[in-house]
């Protein structure tokens, strides 16, 4: 076998690893889709004549606020997922099977691509839950395949730019709450962002930041090709320049802090 | 020497390291010929698992060479890698994932067809009686469960050397049996052990050769009749239970060593007749009547002591902190 085929089977029983994992202590998993599931719900029963008055100049109904909603409680289900993965990326580099890896013959990598991979797994998993409740109480998309198929594309650019950076934050960490707060801001950003409120009813001096962070535009986008609404050549590019971005960041850091010599 | 006899499974020249202002290993110098059990001995913080970190590649010396299965260790590490196994001091096992998984984890990333994986895994885990807890997690085996799982995992790619570091530290005295009688069988059947230890009884009981590091440095080496000979012999052990005549009999012989604690001296001796009736005389002559006298013959105890002045500080002590690995 070549080098590159025993790194590509290195990346995959790493992968297998990580689902193996996921599979036997789902509860971080669940405990993480929990959160955009309840806040979904919230939005829309308990908030949702108040929040549906905030948008079409306050002609929308309940279903209306459904179809503004899913698609930024999506993207929170993705950063969701990415706290776990620092989280578990933070505890797995306590345990000692990391230094017998070091020690072995394998890609280097495949420790980290691994986590990714699985997380990323587990991300379009908790998106397609997500994406059922949505449904369930009254999401409708008009997508065709075409646009289907490229919000799934979208889904999976996003989740790999925020797991990679996750992936860095967890090795940043000294221990898995440590992690968890340095990844809080993954969550927390949607917020911030498009996912509740239009920005044009953020206040002037918020608008800039709302607008441009990295959540936005991929919410916008994922809108514009769920529901038909506008999208724009501002958001479309912002979109792939935070994905690419932040996976090479993301990707370069996570290399490097795996690379350095472990502390004694 | 037998070393051009044999290949040279682990060569070290002049390996230092250090971090901050504190050196650890002070420029070591170690060859191990194939299919030995090379022991390095030493107390706690004496740079042992330092050492075991660097001729694994965990982690890189600040200076001095060393070549690992004809591989230099710098240059070709992923060959280095490649003919090495590694069990460290703490747990190397996945804990979230059953025994079993770990093994088969081992085989893919030696890229063993799966069958092979399979046949491997089901040897090793007979081999090291882990069968039965085979499909539980890790994480609920007894100590001595989570150590020969290590061991089995390290032995999946079959090594030609290897590194284990302090492998019976925190086991019961069985455990530490089958841990012998485990590192024996790996040698039988022409594996290199590197093997660090701070019991002086398992370096005597398992080493071809021992190295004795302390304070970063090796002190001596050679085998353990060889180190045995650099203390000249035995002493005499005389224990007393009345403070005062401890404090007489401490006076009135020479060349003693006290230890008031437990009200002990140690006088040096070889254990001859005419020796013993010197050390009664005395003791007559003073007036004083000691409750215990025992004579010892020259142990790796002595040895230590006559190559740092001190006595080994590690053989009470298994709750020290050690440094971990990240």
């Amino acid at each position: 076998m070549s080098a590159a085929t025993h790194a590509l089977r290195d990346n995959l029983t790493m992968l297998r690893r990580n689902l193996l994992h996921a599979r036997r202590y789902p509860s971080l998993t669940l405990n993480l889709l929990l959160t955009p599931v309840i806040l979904l719900l919230l939005f829309v029963y308990v908030f949702g004549n108040v929040m549906s008055a905030g948008i079409n100049g306050g002609t929308a109904d309940r279903s209306e606020y459904i179809a503004y909603v899913v698609p930024g409680i999506l993207l929170m289900t993705i950063g969701g997922i990415a706290i776990g993965t620092a989280v578990s990326v933070a505890m797995d580099m306590t345990e000692g099977i990391i230094a017998r890896f070091r020690t072995m013959a394998i890609s280097r990598t495949s420790v980290l691509i691994g986590h990714v991979a699985g997380s990323v797994i587990q991300s379009l998993m908790a998106l397609a839950v997500v994406l059922g409740v949505g449904v369930a109480i009254g999401f409708r998309p008009d997508a065709t395949p075409l646009e289907w198929l490229a919000a799934a594309g979208l889904l999976v650019l996003v989740s790999v730019a925020l797991i990679w950076l996750a992936v860095g934050m967890g090795l940043a960490s000294p221990n898995a709450e440590g992690a968890s707060n340095l990844a809080q801001p993954l969550m927390i950003l949607p917020l911030l962002g498009s996912a509740f409120v239009p920005v044009d009813a953020m206040p002037g001096w918020f608008r800039w930041f709302a607008e441009y962070q990295p959540f936005s535009p991929a919410i916008e986008t994922l809108r514009g090709l769920l529901m038909g609404t506008e999208i724009g050549t501002k958001n479309a590019v912002l979109t792939l320049a935070w994905c690419l971005g932040l996976s090479l960041l993301g990707y370069w850091w996570s290399r490097s802090l795996f690379n350095r010599e472990p502390r004694q | 020497m037998t070393t051009t006899e044999h290949e040279l499974a682990i060569v070290a020249t002049g390996l230092r390291k250090s971090y901050g202002d504190k050196t650890v290993l002070d420029g070591i110098d170690i060859q191990v010929p194939a299919g030995t059990i090379f022991s390095l001995l030493g107390p706690n913080g004496a740079g042992k698992t330092t050492a075991v970190n660097i001729l694994s590649t965990l982690i890189s010396a600040d200076g001095g060479q060393a070549r690992i299965a004809g591989h230099d260790l710098t240059a070709e590490a992923q060959a280095v890698r490649a003919a090495i196994g590694v069990t460290g001091q703490f747990s190397a096992v996945d804990g979230l994932i059953t025994g079993e998984e770990n093994m088969l984890l081992m085989a893919d990333l030696h890229h063993l067809s799966r069958s092979e994986g399979r046949r491997v895994t089901a040897e090793l885990l007979e081999r090291f009686d882990l069968t039965e807890a085979a499909k539980k997690p890790a994480s609920t085996y007894s100590g001595g469960m989570k150590r020969r799982l290590d061991i089995a995992m390290t032995l999946v790619g079959n090594p030609r050397i290897i590194f284990l570091d302090e492998p019976t530290t925190g086991l019961d005295p069985r455990s530490r049996h089958t841990m012998w009688q485990i590192i024996r069988e790996l040698v039988s059947g022409g594996t290199t052990v590197f093997l660090t230890t701070q019991y002086l009884e398992e370096a005597d009981e398992l080493a071809d050769r021992i190295a004795v590091l302390n304070g970063g440095k090796l002190v001596a080496q050679g085998s353990a009749e060889e180190l045995k000979r650099l203390v000249s012999g035995g002493h005499v052990r005389l224990r007393f239970s009345d403070p005062v005549a401890y404090e007489q009999a401490a006076t009135a012989l020479r060349e003693t060593t006290r230890d008031d604690e437990t009200l002990t001296l140690q006088i040096p001796s070889g254990g001859s007749q005419r020796e013993l009736r010197a050390i009664l005389d005395w003791l007559d002559a003073a007036g004083v009547e000691a409750d215990e006298l025992s004579v010892h013959t020259p142990d790796l105890d002595d040895v230590f002591f006559a190559l740092t002045g001190s006595p080994v500080p590690a053989q009470s002590t298994q709750t020290t902190a050690k440094e971990t690995v990240r």
